[in-house]
């Protein structure tokens, strides 16, 4: 697939000495949704700001489009927009003519029903022609969408964009990024909620300290660390694991009153499994009181990614 | 290579912020100028004697005028452009495919646009209160660009100094007016006995009053020569350091 943007070798070390990124490479196709996840202060934003021009790099390239930024850097950003992680505009000005100023500073020619277009797909059109000040919190992060959104670009930046809005305007975002996904637009975005790059991303990078620990497929990664575990409460301690049972990864705990499964591929194996195991324990007599599942989520595997990496 | 639409773009984001607030700016400028006219020109103008053959009352407008373009077109620009640092909207400007050319275009552009319309409003406010003549109307509207894109740009580099809005007063207040009130707007410099007359001669802000007082009434107390060359000097300058400031990213880019 068609390398969009090509990130290679990237750091920047900030003047009091913080080195925010640290020799990041990275690659992003065309038309996929990528979420990069990272605890606080980790360099998301900083590596979305070096591709804006937000931030000066201290070394390494970034191409977009097949172009070096350091030099193509016009052509580029007209075709990127970015959705800044702080409310910053003109709050005294209307929100139809801050959406149409923000075309025009990307080089379009104006055209009102591309902007009404927008606006609409935002459900800002009813508030045009109110002040931005005059919005709720979460309409005035739709006007940053907007904004971002009035030059067509064709790899779009959002960062953090659910960070503190409620649950209902989260679900209406992922909406959104997936209608851009449907129009073809790239996207990539920053997020420290699991659940949401679970929900929303083809791909999933995790950095830490500046430094990207894992890049692959959303599905790859819980298959390659997704787990299921199950715990069955037996009615009657056993001394050993059953041997019609030795074929599966079980263990006996709390002096054997439970029988712990730890295993699968975080697709569907490991509740097949445990579907058998249960029938496989009626049939040896073996009889349970209670019966706990669990998946371990791309969260599991994102603490424990950090924690060595930590420990590295 | 200049992006034409990004800088109409911000030219006119500039001037519709002004427009906003068009009451306010218009309004103060022509009140104080007024009073000026008031107490200078017809309560002491009128115990005044010629100067070099031109009536006092007239002899203050130009000086007036330079008086108001100086401090609104520093005050203007500088808040143009600190205004988006301070709010965060700074990003949308960095992102954006626009360089030194179109930002400084459409800043400096909108500053220099709304210090031509003050300069408007004031020479007409200036007829209620005194009789004057442009002996070099052409010249004049050179001068009175020249001056504020200078001063815009100037403005320009303040609000990207300032991190505060204390420091943004701060150069207009603490050292523009000054300067000018010293510079020759209520008198000639003819008039003042040595050494003060050399001394007032090393006020930048004479060379200004006198250059657009020639081109009111034919005559200065410099020559229009100096006057125009070194407002081109300082233009220069102005530019200089703003092309400096956006090569390294100073107090714009972290």
């Amino acid at each position: 697939m068609e390398t969009i943007l090509d990130i290679a070798g990237l750091t920047k070390v900030y003047p009091g000495g913080l080195k925010a990124l640290d020799g990041v490479d990275l690659q992003i196709r065309r038309g996929e949704i990528f979420a990069l996840l990272g605890p606080n202060g980790a360099g998301k934003t900083t590596l979305i700001g070096a591709v804006c021009g937000i931030v000066r790099v201290t070394g390494g390239s970034i191409h977009a489009f097949g172009h070096d930024l350091s030099h193509h850097w016009r052509d580029a950003r007209r075709r990127i927009g970015l959705v800044p992680q702080e409310l910053g505009f003109d709050m005294f000005d209307t929100v139809e003519r801050q959406v149409a100023y923000s075309r025009g500073l990307f080089g379009c020619a104006p055209d009102p029903a591309r902007i009404e277009e927008v606006l609409r797909s935002l459900s800002l059109w009813d508030k045009r022609k109110e002040q931005i000040r005059a919005l709720s919190g979460g309409m005035k992060r739709r006007v940053l969408i907007a904004k971002a959104l009035s030059h067509d670009p064709e790899l779009l930046f959002l960062d953090e964009p659910t960070a503190g809005v409620d649950v209902e305007l989260r679900r209406d975002m992922w909406r959104q990024i997936d209608r851009l996904r449907d129009q073809g637009v790239t996207v990539i975005l920053t997020t420290h909620y699991i659940e949401e790059a679970q929900e929303m991303a083809d791909r999933v990078g995790v950095i830490d300290k500046g430094r990207l620990l894992l890049v692959d497929d959303k599905d790859a990664i819980m298959a390659r660390l997704g787990r299921t575990e199950a715990r069955f409460r037996l009615a009657v301690p056993l001394a050993d694991v059953p041997d019609s049972l030795c074929a599966y990864p079980l263990h006996l705990e709390d002096d054997g009153m439970t029988l712990a499964y730890r295993g699968g591929d975080g697709a569907g194996k490991g509740k097949a499994e445990i579907a058998a195991i249960a029938q496989a324990l009626a049939k040896a007599d073996v009889a349970y009181v209670a019966l706990d599942q669990k998946e371990s989520s791309l969260e599991d595997i994102f603490v424990g990614l950090v924690e060595e990496g930590a420990a590295a | 290579m200049i992006g034409w639409r990004s800088t109409y773009a911000i030219y006119r984001n500039e001037l519709s912020r002004f427009m906003r607030t068009v009451f306010g700016s218009l309004v103060s400028p022509v009140l104080t100028t007024s009073l000026y006219f008031i107490v200078f020109g017809a309560a002491i103008g009128g115990r005044m004697s010629d100067v070099g053959g031109v009536d006092y009352g007239a002899f203050i407008v130009p000086g007036l005028l330079m008086l108001t373009l100086l401090s609104e077109s520093t005050s203007n620009a500088s808040f143009g452009i600190y205004m988006p640092r301070f709010t965060g909207a700074i990003y949308e400007l960095l992102s954006a495919p626009v360089g030194v050319g179109e930002t400084l275009l459409g800043f400096v552009g909108a500053a220099a646009t709304k210090s031509l319309i003050l300069a408007s409003v004031i020479l007409l406010t200036a007829t209620l209160f005194v009789d004057y003549s442009i002996a070099h109307p052409f010249y004049a509207l050179v001068f009175i660009v020249l001056v504020s894109a200078s001063f815009s740009l100037l403005g320009f580099i303040l609000g990207i100094w300032a991190e505060g809005f204390e420091k943004l007063q701060m150069v207009p207040m603490l050292i523009l007016t000054p300067l000018t009130f010293l510079g020759g707007t209520f008198y000639s410099i003819d008039m003042l006995s040595e050494p003060w007359r050399t001394i007032a001669l090393f006020n930048p802000i004479v060379y200004l009053v006198n250059g657009l007082r020639w081109t009111f009434y034919g005559q200065a107390d410099v020559s229009i020569g100096v006057s125009l060359g070194l407002t081109l000097a300082f233009l220069a300058t102005c530019i200089a350091i703003i092309a400096w400031i956006f090569r390294s990213g100073w107090r714009l880019r972290s």
